[in-house]
């Protein structure tokens, strides 16, 4: 496979001192490798960055075009304007909705990941009776659907007094972003050599004292993905969103978009997919800046 | 320093029991090897005087107290892992350090305690690396200096050589030995392979199935081997073994070759035996039996020679250079005053 690598030079100069390639293979293995890597990862990349690409040139149309396929192509912006931009940041509450869904988001990542990381520890290393069955019974309730749970959960949220409160989505995201995190945990701790936490043991460490000085630094990988899982997931959560939360000041950014870009049967097509695209940056720039241990996390295990 | 007790000790995984009542007296300064073949419960043991296992029934005790019921941290004792078990994200300082920082020992303590164990083991320079910058054999030392940092009252080893390749395996051997010769810290230290248990230890307790069936020096064990086990057990290539049963002061092997017995052989005319003997106890002998070659591996020092004898198949190791090919026929005695006799039922030494 290496020789779809050696420039043409190379291969001339193999040639002039007799070393004789067998060019059959080189050919078979370039196409081969493009019909069964390249194509289907470009066609992969073009499906899934269509969406944003339309939610992109969408945001920059003016009205006009993109009402009108027949004069102006759809794929492409002829005359492209930022009212669309300026009506969502400075008509509508949208910088307002964006910190509201950072701080929710932020603050639930960090409930769910600190409950999970004990949790996850106690079942996966402290070994309890019965600790099979608890890790089970958690990962039961992540699969009771948001859109059962939502009907108990507001009677609850009511009784606090929380309602219309972003506090009530801090308290409610961690039902299913708990389940998540510790499940991924559990998966990582395993993956720390058990013998580590018997020397620490030895050497003198409290269980406590195990688990933030030899653990957790080496299931920083670990902590970080469930970080980033646990952010998108809140980031996106709609349902708890629209039940829990009523006043226009106080929405998180997707629910917004929908109730307040959305009036009557009118559609602002461009704020809303201006709206998208920008509630979509944070996202994307934590997975770029942590795609490395989110990478590692999924694939590898600690080593030594 | 201080001496271990270990009282009638058992311990069950919920209804199999692995240890069924162990007892072994480690003494002040003692280097005391756990050898076995796998599954013999030699680790178990030794992790339950680290403290790791609970102990089922029955004592340890370090130093005079009983620390059936104490932490692993409060029983003052150091363990060498089989991996070695070093922080992956520490420096090798950092992984030495590690337990006298847990105890808050004052900062200038820690560093000179550091630098007088890197010194010992010939570390220094290697005190900033992590782990994955070193080789298996320095790995090794780290998990060693980390164990004498503490300064315990016990060293365990937990089949500490088992992951380096052979010849590193020999050298790292000597400079245990050499370290507990310099510490005299007991000395706990399980393995496998009984090479290891003769060449390092003061005494060796040698464990099989969850019993203990020899506590003795190495050399002991290897002279006067209490039962068939240990005399199968320690000594490469293993004691040959015939078995017959003893008539008139001499022994008569199955195929009715008869063989010389010790003096002291106080064997009961006619009950089943086994008679042992170690491969280098064969002489050339040109009045002796003869026996067929069947292999003839030379090592240099001795020549191994695989025969048929007495109507058995059996190693004999000469000093000697044996020209002999197979399928020839040698003639060899066993030296009458270093041959075992072994009672057949019970598998007991009977001389």
């Amino acid at each position: 496979m290496t020789d779809t690598l050696v420039p043409d030079s190379t291969a001339e100069v193999q040639a002039a001192i007799g070393y004789e390639r067998p060019e059959t293979l080189s050919w078979d293995s370039r196409l081969r490798r493009s019909v069964t890597i390249y194509i289907p990862l470009a066609l992969f990349v073009l499906i899934l960055l269509f969406p944003f690409y339309w939610m992109a040139i969408t945001a920059i149309k003016p009205d006009y075009e993109m009402y009108d396929y027949k004069t102006y192509n759809p794929f492409w912006v002829h005359s492209p304007t930022l009212h669309n931009i300026d009506v969502l940041l400075f008509q509508t509450n949208y910088p307002r909705w964006l910190m509201i869904t950072m701080g929710i988001a932020v603050a639930s990542t960090f409930l769910s990941v600190g409950a999970s990381v004990l949790c996850a520890y106690a079942i996966e290393r402290l070994r309890f009776r019965g600790a099979q069955h608890v890790g089970l019974a958690i990962y039961l309730a992540y699969l009771v659907p948001p859109s059962i749970l939502f009907i108990p959960l507001a009677t609850l949220i009511y009784q606090f007094g929380l309602f219309d409160n972003p506090v009530s989505l801090i308290l409610t995201y961690p039902t299913f972003l708990v389940p998540f995190c510790t499940w991924l945990l559990i998966g990582y701790f395993k993956s720390i050599p058990y013998e580590l936490e018997e020397c620490a043991l030895i050497d003198g460490a409290s269980r406590l004292q195990i688990l933030r000085r030899i653990t957790l630094p080496l299931a920083v990988p670990g902590l970080i993905s469930a970080g980033i899982f646990a952010f998108t997931l809140s980031w996106n959560e709609f349902i708890y969103a629209l039940a829990f939360i009523q006043s226009t000041d106080k929405k998180t950014v997707p629910v917004a978009i929908l109730t307040e870009l959305v009036t009557g049967d009118v559609y602002q097509w461009g704020a809303l997919m201006a709206g998208s695209l920008l509630g979509s940056v944070p996202v994307a720039l934590i997975y770029s800046f942590f795609v490395e241990y989110y990478v590692s996390s999924m694939t590898g295990a600690v080593k030594e | 320093m201080a001496n271990v007790l270990i009282r009638n000790v058992r311990k069950a995984f919920g209804s199999t029991e692995v240890l069924h009542g162990v007892n072994v007296e480690i003494e002040d300064g003692e280097f005391v090897i756990l050898v076995g073949p796998s599954g013999c419960g030699k680790s178990t043991l030794l992790r339950m005087i680290a403290g790791l296992e609970n102990i089922t029934a029955g004592d340890i005790a370090i130093g005079g107290r009983v620390v059936n019921d104490v932490a692993p941290k409060e029983r003052d004792i150091a363990m060498v892992f089989q991996n070695y078990a070093l922080y992956p994200h520490m420096t090798v300082r950092d992984n030495m350090a590690f337990s006298l920082s847990l105890a808050k020992v004052p900062k200038a303590t820690i560093d000179q305690q550091v630098q007088r164990a890197a010194q010992i083991l010939g570390l220094t320079q290697y005190l900033n690396r992590y782990p994955r910058q070193l080789s298996g054999g320095q790995r090794q030392r780290v998990a060693m200096g980390r164990a004498i940092v503490r300064n315990p009252q016990v060293f365990l080893f937990d089949e500490p050589l088992s992951n380096l390749d052979a010849k590193l395996r020999v050298a790292m051997r000597a400079e245990i030995k050499e370290l507990h010769q310099r510490l005299e810290t007991t000395t706990v230290y399980v393995t496998h392979d009984q090479i290891e248990a003769m060449t390092m230890a003061d005494k060796i307790v040698v464990m099989n199935s969850g019993n203990v069936e020899q506590i003795g020096a190495p050399l002991d064990l290897y002279d006067r081997p209490a039962n068939l086990f240990v005399a199968g057990f320690i000594g490469s290539p293993a004691m040959n073994f015939l078995s017959g049963k003893v008539e008139g002061g001499a022994f008569k092997a199955e195929g009715g070759t008869s063989l010389p017995l010790p003096q002291t052989s106080n064997g009961s005319d006619g009950k089943p035996a086994v008679y042992g003997v170690r491969p280098e106890h064969f002489q050339l002998n040109p009045s002796g039996l003869p026996a067929i070659v069947h292999v003839v591996e030379p090592t240099g020092s001795e020549t191994q020679v695989v025969a048929e004898f007495a109507g058995a198949s059996v190693i004999c190791a000469f000093r000697e250079r044996i020209s002999a090919k197979p399928g020839e026929t040698i003639r060899i005695a066993p030296d009458p005053a270093l041959v075992h006799l072994f009672d057949a039922a019970t598998g007991q030494r009977a001389a």
